[in-house]
């Protein structure tokens, strides 16, 4: 089973990198940025059997105690099946 | 005065702080490998050094303070032992949950390394009772991520519960936003948790400890912590 969590930095926190990125792309004349945050990308493979409620728990496990500092960051989880 | 010195794959300030541990109390100090889950008996300082903990992937200490030996340095901070955390070592307190907050990549988007001046600004603390109150003392930052931010209302309990204890400030102790090296909220380069024990700071006092580096103004906060467990002994 895969699956993917998505981390990103919560409204209000100043996000520097986002902000150069964003100058670099309307610096490179693409048209229409508005604004950039930049956030993490996890894809994950699960053992055993297909229970998605299983993997669901344990994946909201990972973020809470590791992939996500949940001072400043939100995740999505998302299991592929 | 017995001190720990944790070691994290990555982590690179470990001899430095070592020898500015040994050179005021006299003691080595033990280095502890972050497998172990037990410090070593009698330990009265844990020190968390600076570096690199793994690559700083993830987030800058987040790895290192899931470490099995940050169990053991959680109760030793539960049953009120010291604990000091220098640049990484700060994050990874930070990251560990023994302090609130977290140091987020600096304002200016530039790593800093350079000598920068503190306000210290209470003396009344084993972290601090090596100065005077309002002493400014120049010591080295070295640091892409320093920028210690923390929701409003953990900010304003810092303040009101006098947990800030050093301030980047001007050479004459000025404290505003040209001497926020990095942004830091209220100008924070180093916070102590509720009890007071656990003490997190950016800038690194164990490189002005000997004549030799032209500045001794880092030597204040060991010698300081030396007194307090000789007092106690």
């Amino acid at each position: 089973m895969k699956a993917r969590v998505t981390v990103t930095l919560k409204n209000g926190i100043l996000d520097p990198q986002g902000k150069a990125i964003e100058g670099a792309l309307k610096s490179l004349g693409v048209a229409g940025i508005a604004s950039v945050r930049q956030g993490k990308v996890f894809d994950i493979e699960l053992d055993g059997a297909a229970d998605k409620a299983k993997a669901e728990a344990a994946l909201k496990d990972a973020a809470d105690k590791l992939l996500a500092n949940t001072v400043i960051e939100n995740y999505a989880i998302e299991v592929k099946g | 005065m017995k001190s720990a010195v944790l070691v994290f794959p990555g982590i690179n300030r470990e001899r430095d702080m070592a020898r500015a541990l040994k050179l005021v109390s006299g003691n080595d100090a033990a280095m502890v490998w972050h497998a172990e889950t037990e410090l070593p008996k009698g330990t009265d300082l844990v020190v968390v050094p600076g570096g690199f903990s793994y690559g700083d992937y993830l987030r800058c200490g987040a790895i290192a303070a899931r470490a099995p030996v940050m169990d053991a340095v959680r109760k030793f901070a539960a049953d009120g032992g010291l604990v000091l955390g220098v640049c990484n070592g700060f994050q990874i307190l930070c990251e560990s949950g023994l302090l609130p907050g977290v140091l987020m990549r600096n304002a200016r988007l530039k790593f800093i390394c350079r000598d920068v001046h503190l306000r210290v600004e209470r003396n009344d603390t084993p972290f601090t009772r090596g100065y005077t109150a309002g002493q400014v003392i120049k010591v080295p930052v070295a640091h892409g991520e320093g920028n210690y931010e923390a929701d409003e209302d953990t900010v304003k309990r810092l303040e009101g519960d006098g947990r800030v204890l050093y301030r980047y400030c001007s050479p004459d102790g000025e404290v505003g936003e040209s001497h926020n090296i990095n942004g830091a909220a209220a100008s924070i380069a180093g916070i102590v948790s509720e009890r007071g024990n656990v003490l997190g700071m950016m800038p690194h006092p164990e490189n002005h400890v000997e004549d030799i580096m032209g500045c001794t103004d880092g030597r204040g906060l060991f010698a300081g912590l030396a007194q307090h467990f000789a007092k106690a002994a």
